[in-house]
């Protein structure tokens, strides 16, 4: 199984498939249809210095191959997860990555230094990306300066592995992910949600309770593979892809498009156990094209 | 996750239609299944149908180990269902959600109020309450006689009282003002249907003191807590109807002001 491994920064996966933030729960959710410990990681709820109610609902809707959401960061806060969660979780033999939010750079700080001590947390997710909260979340990510900032204060106070993830309204995502390399970041995530809308044309009303919210699923796969493909082109640090990924293929497709691992994301919804049989059907790719290592692969477009 | 093989595909009526399945490898269907429950079921084959569509337990019937789903076609999900043909598979996450809880005195009135295809979970839960020794009654509603889904299952489990909308049968109206709610004193109701419907007997039942459970139908992705979009405000702040209910008392509600 050794052929699976890959490693984003110090951090060394068993194999690059992992779940996204927001769709996953806490991993708890899971147990019932999956084992855990086949995953490479886990990417837990986002996580906020304060507790956070969330948007009113609806929080949902679904569009042709994916769906809207506007959950709006939901979570207990990080003192919470710390007393509560952690304790529950830590012996899950994973990689377990919490993804943190903040509506300042203040809020991001003091949330991971929360974080740093947690011996089985071997590495943050900063969401810069998050569309559906008012203050902070997307706008960090949308601008280099911004995003610079956020990846500085932390990277000063956080040695562990530091990814960042990426929001995907811009204009040029290899330089916001040249930005925050620049400022010490292990590795970049990509692709959060595209920011959309759903209307229901009989009562003339939006669908979600907050007109906007943010897009994923299969429908944002092509743009996502495109944004995969132009950040591996403007940095070094290994990228962690997503986006619309719902099996083996869509995995590989990213690993080519220049991805060391990815996260499984809206997915999860439709078929709980479809992480794992990601695992698989990469293992099964990698001896039918006689491939030694993931390593390989990364970025190994064939362009004539 | 189960694969399961369609047995039948009834059309009830122009909207509805009574879908019977049992597990694809013939094993046994949990015992644990209880009223209140959901299942949320794959439509394959269709991009406008990404999600899961949660459909609520009719019926567990245990010795022909099948489970009875009710499905009103009101789009892209639920008409796939309507057309699903006897030998068809359907891949199903169940059992979900929690369930309706009986009182713990069988001498207890409960009343089980229902509109349109929200009957659908009180059938089953009409059966446990008569299984376990109560003698249940239910209030069925719909806007035409036509709409009055299973009734004959019903009576078999108690006295059955309708109103419809048009007065075709019944009494002429909404569940709200049949005759009933003033000539009983009942215990407890259990209320699944449209929210107005529901609100309306939350309100009843809380002005006569009387205890009441109402089955939810918020909208979800995941169906297992994961996605946190089926939220419901509660007096325990933002819940998942998927887990935390889709049954709630309606003290933990805040529909009433």
């Amino acid at each position: 199984m050794d052929r699976l491994k890959v490693s984003i920064g110090g951090l060394e996966l068993k194999n690059p498939v992992m779940t996204a933030s927001g769709t996953f729960g806490y991993g708890t959710e899971y147990i019932d249809f999956i084992d855990l410990s086949r995953l490479g990681g886990i990417f837990v709820k986002g996580t906020t210095l304060e507790p956070r109610d969330g948007n009113n609902y609806s929080r949902m809707a679904e569009t042709a191959s994916g769906m809207l959401n506007a959950v709006g960061l939901q979570n207990k806060g990080v003192t919470y997860f710390v007393q509560h969660i952690y304790p529950e979780i830590k012996q899950y033999d994973t990689n377990i990555i919490v993804n943190v939010s903040g509506s300042s750079v203040d809020d991001y700080v003091k949330c991971s230094e929360r974080l740093v001590d947690l011996e089985r947390i071997p590495a943050i997710e900063l969401n810069i990306s998050c569309p559906n909260v008012k203050e902070g979340g997307m706008a960090f990510g949308t601008s280099c300066d911004s995003a610079a900032k956020v990846v500085k204060a932390v990277r000063k106070i956080y040695p562990k592995t530091l990814i960042v993830k990426l929001s995907p309204n811009v204009t040029n995502i290899g330089e916001i992910a040249r930005a925050v390399e620049a400022e010490g970041a292990d590795s970049v995530s990509l692709v959060n949600t595209f920011l959309g809308m759903a209307i229901d044309a009989e009562k003339r009303s939006p669908k979600l309770s907050t007109i906007t919210g943010g897009l994923s699923g299969p429908c944002i796969k092509p743009i996502a593979l495109r944004m995969v493909w132009e950040v591996y082109h403007a940095v070094g640090i290994p990228i962690i892809g997503m986006g619309g990924i719902c099996n083996w293929q869509d995995a590989i497709e990213f690993i080519l498009a220049g991805a060391t691992a990815i996260q499984v994301g809206t997915y999860n919804f439709i078929d709980p156990a479809a992480s794992v049989k990601i695992v698989d059907g990469i293992s099964d790719y990698l001896d039918r094209h006689h491939i030694l290592s993931i390593d390989d692969l990364i970025g190994n477009l064939n362009i004539d | 996750m189960l694969d399961m093989v369609v047995l039948s595909n009834e059309r009830l009526n122009d909207q509805n239609n009574l879908l019977k399945v049992t597990p694809a490898t013939g094993e046994k269907l949990p015992d644990t299944v209880s009223p209140g429950q959901f299942v949320q079921i794959r439509i394959e084959n269709s991009v406008h149908t990404f999600l899961r569509r949660p459909i609520s337990v009719n019926f567990v019937h245990t010795s022909l180990n099948q489970l009875w789903l009710l499905v009103q076609n009101v789009g892209e999900g639920t008409k796939h269902l309507c057309n699903y043909s006897e030998g068809e598979k359907i891949n199903i996450i169940f059992p979900l959600g929690n369930q309706f809880h009986l009182p713990s005195k069988v001498t207890s009135k409960i009343l089980l109020i229902g509109g349109g295809v929200g009957t659908a979970p009180l059938l089953f839960l009409g059966k446990k309450a008569t299984d376990n020794g109560f003698k249940p009654n239910f209030l069925l509603g719909g806007r035409s006689a036509k709409d009055l889904l299973q009734l004959d299952d019903f009576k078999k489990y108690g006295a059955v009282y309708t109103t419809t909308e048009d007065g075709t049968q019944g009494e002429k109206g909404f569940v709200i003002h049949h005759s009933i709610l003033q000539e009983e004193k009942y215990d407890f109701i259990y209320t699944c249907g449209p929210k107005p419907m529901m609100v309306a007997v939350a309100k009843y039942a809380h002005e006569n003191d009387i205890e009441c459970e109402a089955s939810l139908e918020n909208l979800m992705a995941c169906g297992f807590g994961a996605c946190l979009c089926c939220i419901e405000k509660t007096t325990r702040g933002n819940v998942c109807a998927c887990t935390e209910g889709p049954v709630f008392n309606i003290k933990e509600l805040t529909w009433i002001d």
